[in-house]
């Protein structure tokens, strides 16, 4: 018994058990050298695990007790977030070299924050949402102000972890609320308790509780009004930093928001879906207005990544079946959007020195016409142009809402999207209309090339190959709703 | 499979030499292009001689657009108005085709000009075999485009772009017209094919519509709405003024386009449209009235022309017209016949001007020509005959098919017909004269080119010379090939044309007119021959002195009657007037300034503020979260349980 156990958990165990080993490898091993082994280590690790998942048997399984579910749509977003930990950290060890903070510590803490978001997934109750929360997140608070000697990093660190805090308070307030109002703490006895009474009300404090749940995760999400942390992380971390947070944490804590609203409290949809409308809109439209104003490229793409969490909200507004498969199809083309995107962010470098401005595009079309076509895919898609990657990730979401009656919230989406075009849009111009008084350097290391490379082909030919992400990302919605 | 290979053989002459031309080179786009038009003129002749007399028969060759009750499908419709049809677009085309080797020898995008030239023949063959009124207005407008591209081909003479854009322009005013009549048809009718419309034309003879307070037979109107479609593309009076423009054209295009095939569309389309308008005598009425006015009135203007092009540009309308009366009076196989046999002696005529113009180092002003005829006997020779055929000297074609457009006008004993009648008779003097002025301002007298030009004046080609040959043998011999198309019993036919009294048609009637109606066209030639002899070889002096005599009467004819005048005042400065109004105050004071700039203004204002709030400061940061969730709660305690 206790053995199956184990089994169903395999890919957290192995992530946790190479973490520890890792950590003594870099302790023994403490130069460039060492680093640089410890993250290809850390890689190999990453993309075993990612095995693990795929082979693991697809039915639903629950370990530990009940604390731990493992199921398709557990499986579906742990293979994203993996894949998201991958490639941000393949970018990340180039730049890292390049600013000289190039230390084993690096690739241990993604490696051991990548668990707790793969265990965040996997959450079944509201401890294992909390502590695979705070695991995940730990890690992330250090990473952030890993460029120490930086005033600015160190200043992210510093917002991100208090700010954490607070959150984690609310959501743990929150979980108090609910236990103290249903008596359990279970998703599954949740689910139980009120799946038999036709027209059941959550009691009142339960509701509230919901209600700080839901800021604790917004704030993981970084959506409005939890996002004001996210501009400045995103802007101080440094950049390698700043692509892992995009790309998994965000993924992860959307993988776990839909899980918790639907299962515990899918009875509930009318309820909480006025949160989830009210935070959606609101991202949505401090997305596309925000971002305009900036001149960082970091912070254009936080509040880019508002924005887009804000869309794929949209779906879980819908709280249908049809909505979640949005949500998944969104988040996963956002990933390799996000990824590649920051991955040219990485390659531009002008006499060594890494660019953050937008500015900085200007006379890339010139300089690097493969990676301004990159990053035309990445803009493109981005702003919602068919028929690229990033329209049918809008489209699916949209047309949940337009089936629930939504319509008004998809309308909201559109007109935002046109506004978010706009500063998409001026990158394009930048890159191929705009020259430069100095060139760009030219040439990059193979690992951008390389996760750039693969990012613009998922996201330019989805629209010739969709069913591999579609078709999974189907299986693992019906997951949540048997 | 035939007809496909006559359709489709230019479309792939035009697919290869527009995609492929800067690869295979220039030669190889001119053999590719021409090859696969003498091939699909060769099978058009088979054509000719094996569909007439016969049932009509379609070729399917796939669905279109199928919605609702609204069904079209792509098919050809073999029969004998399409096979006559088939053979003047694909002669005249081979024919154009080898000799622009030849003509456009020096040009600098060879290819481009091969690839538009078999694009128009496509569409045009589209045209003629269109089995129902969509594909026809495909074949259309895609005349229209390839017009509208080989009139622009010169594209950095900024005179050939505005011509091409005139043409395009009072193109649309005509298809507005057109494309009202199609939309009438399918509302009358609930159906788009040619065969059903037709067999259920008879029904509706008596049909009514209210318009406008008046009550208005709707066949009548269907026919005059169609044919104003037929009066832009045919550059028919009111909408004629982009034709002489046109000639900014190659004069190969003017030859094939401008004057044998595309203007001629109008008058197929009222001969192919004949079921509908036998049953719309209004309209005929109408269609009688413009062809004659159009005949005399562009006979008058070509009097004083200078530019030698204009002149037969001007010949084109004005035969146009003469072939619409013929149809506005029921003779449609004669207005079909005129087509057929005017297709070779006008294109002759522009392929003969060419050679003149090539010759004299791209001169086209006919008060520098003047004995010209030693340097190039055989143009000249040819240009006296596309002349005399022109002209209508018995035994050249042009006799056999204008005389009886001016007898069946004449048999049609109706006041309108008379009116033709004269008028016809009048544009027949000074189509004499002015055939006759072109020739001897051109070839005869005393040379006013420069030395420099004589000396260099040339024979063409023999590429260029064989056509003109192949076009002058038809020039001659297409009255003799197409007089089955008139004998008075229509079974050449076999129904593509309809009459509704076949035992009283008026080809019938025009058989049997007096002997005096059968002579005066002739004289008529004769006569303005004479004259023009007697001003410009016997007496140079006289067309001076004449011209400063009547004045006023000179200077309307050579302005054209002050029709592009006019329309410039009444129609292009107002609307140029209204376009800068919109412009100015409604699109940049009034959208602009409330639509994108405002809303990109209130848009960057709503950033600012957004910008704002975020100071840096933690505990604004935090308390923005902790406002969020109250708000949130409050929101749930008051209105969603309260």
């Amino acid at each position: 018994m206790s053995q199956s156990y184990l089994l169903v958990a395999l890919p957290e165990l192995f992530l946790l058990a190479a973490g520890l080993v890792l950590l003594v490898v870099g302790a023994f091993k403490e130069t460039a050298a060492g680093a640089r082994l410890v993250s290809n280590l850390a890689l190999g690790t990453l993309a075993i695990t990612l095995v693990l998942v795929l082979v693991a048997a697809p039915d639903r399984a629950v370990a530990f007790r009940g604390n731990f579910v493992m199921d398709g749509f557990a499986g579906f977003m742990k293979v994203v977030v993996l894949l998201g930990a991958l490639g941000t950290l393949a970018i990340a060890q180039p730049y890292l070299r390049r600013e000289g903070i190039e230390r084993f510590e690096y690739a241990v803490l993604v490696i051991f924050s990548t668990a707790g978001m793969s265990l965040l997934l996997s959450a079944n109750s509201f401890l294992a949402l909390y502590i695979s929360l705070e695991l995940m997140s730990l890690p992330l608070y250090v990473l952030a102000a890993f460029q120490r000697d930086t005033y600015k990093s160190t200043e992210a660190g510093l917002k991100y972890f208090v700010l954490g805090a607070l959150a984690s308070g609310m959501l743990l307030y929150g979980v108090s609320l609910v236990y103290g109002f249903t008596g359990t703490i279970f998703f599954e006895e949740l689910t139980a308790l009120y799946l038999d009474e036709e027209g059941a009300e959550l009691p009142l404090g339960a509701l509230v509780g919901v209600v700080f749940i839901a800021a604790g995760l917004a704030f993981k999400l970084g959506a409005v009004p939890f996002h004001m942390w996210t501009p400045d992380v995103y802007e101080g971390a440094p950049t390698a930093v700043t692509a892992l947070f995009a790309a998994a944490p965000k993924l992860a804590a959307m993988g776990l928001t839909v899980r918790v609203f639907a299962e515990p409290f899918g009875a509930f949809v009318a309820d909480w879906q006025q949160i989830i409308i009210a935070v959606s809109v609101g991202s949505m439209v401090l997305g596309a207005f925000g971002a305009i104003g900036q001149r960082n490229i970091k912070r254009l793409l936080a509040y880019s990544g508002i924005g887009h969490v804000g869309y794929a909200l949209v779906g879980l507004a819908a709280g249908t079946q049809s909505g979640v498969y949005g949500v998944l199809v969104y988040m996963t083309i956002y990933l390799f959007m996000t990824v590649g995107t920051f991955g040219v962010v990485l390659a531009l470098r002008r006499r060594g020195q890494s660019l953050e401005q937008i500015d900085d595009f200007a006379g890339l079309g010139k300089d690097q016409p493969l990676l301004a076509l990159a990053t035309a895919i990445f803009m493109f898609s981005l702003a919602g142009i068919p028929p690229l990657a990033g329209f049918f990730g809008k489209l699916y979401v949209f047309l949940a809402a337009i089936e629930v009656g939504l319509v008004w919230l998809a309308v909201i989406g559109v007109l935002t999207s046109v506004v978010g075009a706009y500063y998409y849009l001026r990158i394009v111009k930048l890159v191929y209309f705009d020259s430069a008084p100095e060139a760009l350097d030219r040439g990059m290391e193979p690992e951008l090339r390389g996760v750039i490379a693969v990012s613009a082909v998922v996201t330019a030919l989805f629209v010739v190959v969709p069913g591999p992400i579609l078709g999974s990302a189907r299986v693992a919605a019906g997951a949540l709703f048997p | 499979m035939m007809y496909g290979l006559i359709v489709f053989l230019p479309l792939l002459g035009a697919l290869v030499a527009g995609a492929f031309g800067r690869i295979i080179g220039d030669r190889a786009s001119q053999v590719v292009t021409s090859a696969l038009l003498i091939v699909a003129a060769l099978l058009s002749g088979i054509a000719l001689f094996t569909v007439p007399y016969g049932e009509p028969f379609t070729v399917d060759l796939g669905t279109w657009i199928v919605s609702g009750s609204f069904a079209v499908d792509w098919a050809l419709r073999i029969d004998a108005l399409t096979a006559v049809m088939l053979v003047v677009v694909t002669w005249v085309s081979a024919a154009v085709h080898v000799y622009s080797i030849g003509y456009m020898s020096h040009d600098e995008s060879i290819p481009r000009f091969m690839s538009y030239l078999s694009l128009f023949t496509f569409a045009m063959l589209m045209l003629v075999t269109a089995d129902n009124f969509v594909q026809l207005f495909f074949g259309w407008e895609g005349v229209g485009l390839a017009s509208y591209l080989l009139i622009g081909y010169w594209y950095k003479k900024p005179s050939a772009n505005n011509a091409a854009m005139k043409a395009f322009i009072v193109n649309r005013i005509g298809d507005f017209g057109f494309m009202l009549g199609i939309a009438a048809v399918f509302l009358v009718f609930d159906s788009l094919a040619f065969d059903t419309v037709f067999a259920a034309a008879p029904d509706h003879a008596d049909h009514v519509t209210r318009m406008f307070g008046a009550s208005v037979s709707t066949l009548d109107l269907i026919a005059f709405l169609l044919f104003i479609g037929a009066m832009g593309k045919s550059a028919q009076l009111f909408l004629h003024t982009w034709l002489p423009d046109a000639m900014e054209g190659p004069t190969p295009v003017s030859a094939l386009i401008h004057a044998a095939t595309m203007v001629t569309a109008g008058v197929f389309l009222v001969a192919r449209m004949s079921p509908l308008f036998e049953y719309a005598p209004t309209a005929m009425a109408f269609v009688t009235f413009i062809g004659a006015a159009t005949a005399f009135f562009a006979a008058t203007v070509a009097l004083t022309q200078n530019d030698i092009k204009r002149v037969i540009a001007y010949s084109t309308c004005s035969q146009l017209g003469y072939m619409f009366f013929a149809c506005g009076v029921g003779a449609y196989a004669a207005g079909i016949f005129h087509l057929f046999t005017h297709a070779f002696f006008k294109a002759l005529l522009f392929l003969g001007a060419g050679s003149v113009i090539h010759g004299l180092g791209d001169e086209q002003d006919m008060r520098r020509m003047g004995g010209v005829w030693r340097k190039m006997v055989f143009t000249y020779a040819v240009m006296w005959i596309g002349s005399l055929a022109l002209v209508g000297i018995p035994f050249f074609s042009g006799f056999y098919s204008k005389d009886l457009i001016l007898e069946a006008a004449f048999a049609a004993e109706t006041g309108i017909g008379g009116f033709a009648f004269w008028l016809g008779i009048l544009a027949a003097v000074m189509t004499a004269f002015y055939s006759g002025r072109l020739l001897f301002m051109t070839f005869h007298g005393k040379p006013n080119a420069s030395e420099e030009v004589m000396e260099h004046a040339h024979e063409s080609p023999p590429v260029m010379t064989v056509p003109l040959g192949f076009l002058a043998a038809g020039a001659i011999g297409a009255g003799f090939l197409g007089l089955p198309m008139v004998s008075g019993d229509h079974a050449f036919w076999a129904g593509s044309i309809h009459v509704r009294d076949l035992a009283h048609n008026a080809i019938e009637a025009a058989h049997h007119v007096p002997l005096w109606v059968k002579l005066l066209p002739v004289v008529a030639g004769v006569i303005g021959l004479a004259v023009a002899w007697t001003m410009y070889v016997a007496n140079p002096l006289l067309p001076g002195r004449l011209a400063n005599a009547v004045r006023p009467v000179y200077l309307f004819s050579y302005h054209k009657w002050y029709f592009d005048e006019l329309y410039d005042a009444v129609f292009v400065r107002p609307a140029r007037g209204l376009g800068t109004f919109l412009w100015r105050k409604v699109d940049l004071g009034v959208i602009d300034d409330w639509g994108p700039n405002g809303v990109a203004a209130s848009t960057l204002a709503g950033t600012k503020r957004i910008v704002r709030l975020q100071s840096g400061y933690i505990y604004h940061y935090a308390f923005a979260m902790l406002i969020g969730v109250v708000a949130l709660v409050t929101w749930y305690l008051l209105a969603v349980q309260g």
